[in-house]
């Protein structure tokens, strides 16, 4: 018999905004990737403007937090679970506010043709999708292994990232009027390799979550 | 690095103790048993209280925190039929030696109670009565002690002009300090606290958890809580008793964030039974 349900039942709720918020952020990267590719400036607006949605959520994550702590004095693995809640919300909050600069790549980049199909950025985010629904689970399961999973993946976005980098580069020596684009699709790819950093800051804390002790990979 | 600092550190980590300071322990409870006739209400308890330090004792209602407090001034000995085995050492002596009086060791060991339980005298006349007992008669002599000890209980200023009302007229937090005072007066070493906060508002409670932190400077001090919130507060130390066992005892900051045992982590979320 659960003996502290009202507050479980507040944990529960603490866990579904968090993949709520989560669940956003996988979507709008997504669509920021569909906007460029398309190069669809309409889409990447919406983007742009649908992000009040995730600093709104993001919000009703603190201030749920905060009252779940005033009222229920949590402690130990209880505390931890709202502190940790709280700083996957701010992780997950950035990561959406990438989908923004990557939007607003789009748009700078306008219509001029792509100078190369998206082959890496979609890969990277592939993977940083993925992390980011690990993560969600992760905490949700309070699962070190997926946690540790996260963390071998980021290697390899970052790896994508140097690829895309070096490519991106030969190509500018080349084709000196695509400068702007490549610029851009440079900080695309930096956007994404930071989202998938951020998801590693996640796999950290719940680390952190399960063990009592603070972990740097 | 000196062997000196290395010896002294390391003295510091067997003492658990890393601020410099080596204390020492002032109760040493070595594999005390204790029976209610065939109640077996402590298992082989084993404690090492340190000096100048709050320790707190939780745990469930009937869990044997209060069995626990009330042997270390051998009160529990007024209830009939109960036997203890193992010891007690305050200050590197048995408790339980058969010379040991009690009233030697009651002198060095005050105690608070859950209720405060003023005399039906003058205020004056609460905290004066530890030392007149003890003989001493000088007026000026007692007048410095009760000033001195309601200093030290933190209720002078709310008290000074009116030292002879009855303590009665109190309210239940100047009550429970001015039984604090009635302690402090026989200079105790020792102060045993038994939920000296369960029956106050949450305003006494505090000003009752600040002095408690202020008293450790000079006295050791083992309270016994349910207010868990109140353990995490103002105990260096806190053991967690179980059916009679100590589970678990460390320092407060372990026992709150990362305790290591299971039962330890369920009572303190609350989620036992």
């Amino acid at each position: 018999m659960p003996v502290r349900e009202k507050f479980e039942a507040g944990l529960k709720e603490l866990q579904e905004k968090l993949t709520e918020l989560g669940e956003f952020s996988i979507q709008a990267l997504q669509r920021s990737l569909a906007a460029l590719e398309t190069q669809n400036i309409e889409m990447a607006l919406e983007i742009i403007d649908d992000d009040a949605k995730a600093d709104r959520l993001y919000e009703e994550i603190n201030d749920f937090a905060i009252l779940l702590i005033a009222k229920q004095a949590p402690v130990a693995i209880d505390l931890r679970r709202i502190i940790v809640g709280i700083k996957i919300a701010t992780d997950i909050e950035r990561i959406a506010d990438f989908a923004v600069n990557i939007a607003k790549a789009t748009i700078r980049i306008g219509n001029q043709d792509l100078v190369k199909p998206m082959v890496h950025v979609k890969r990277m985010l592939e993977i940083t999708n993925e992390m980011l629904r690990l993560s969600l689970n992760a905490y949700n399961e309070e699962d070190t292994r997926l946690a540790r999973k996260i963390a071998e993946m980021d290697d390899e976005v970052d790896d994508l990232n140097k690829q895309a980098f070096m490519e991106l580069f030969e190509i500018s020596k080349n084709k000196p009027e695509y400068l702007h684009q490549i610029s851009q699709l440079t900080f695309v790819c930096r956007y994404l390799e930071r989202a998938a950093d951020h998801t590693t800051n996640i796999a950290e804390n719940i680390f952190y979550l399960v063990k009592g002790r603070q972990y740097d990979w | 690095m000196s062997t000196v600092f290395v010896d002294k550190v390391k003295k510091a980590v067997e003492s658990n103790d890393l601020d410099g300071k080596v204390k020492n322990s002032v109760y040493k409870t070595n594999q005390l048993n204790l029976w209610y006739g065939d109640n077996h209400a402590l298992k082989n308890i084993d404690l090492d209280i340190i000096e100048n330090e709050v320790t707190s004792i939780i745990g469930p209602s009937g869990c044997g925190k209060s069995t626990y407090i009330k042997t270390l001034n051998r009160m529990i000995e007024l209830v009939p039929g109960v036997k203890t085995s193992g010891e007690i050492n305050y200050r590197g002596r048995n408790i339980f030696d058969k010379d040991y009086g009690v009233e030697e060791l009651r002198t060095k060991v005050g105690m608070v109670f859950q209720k405060p339980n003023p005399f039906p005298k003058s205020i004056y006349e609460n905290v004066a009565y530890g030392p007149k007992i003890h003989g001493i008669r000088d007026k000026k002599i007692l007048n410095e002690i009760v000033e001195k000890s309601l200093r030290g209980a933190a209720i002078w200023d709310e008290v000074k002009d009116r030292l002879n009302q009855n303590a009665y007229g109190l309210s239940g937090g100047q009550q429970q300090r001015l039984c604090i005072a009635r302690c402090l007066a026989i200079e105790p070493d020792v102060i045993l606290m038994d939920e000296p906060t369960s029956a106050l508002d949450p305003i006494s409670t505090l000003k009752v958890e600040e002095l408690v932190q202020e008293l450790k400077e000079n006295y050791s001090i083992i309270i016994v809580t349910h207010n868990m919130q109140q353990a995490a507060r103002i105990s260096d130390k806190t053991a967690f008793f179980l059916n009679g066992e100590v589970v678990e005892f460390d320092v407060t900051d372990k026992i709150f964030s990362n305790p290591k045992d299971k039962r330890t982590e369920d009572y303190i979320t609350g989620r036992f039974g």
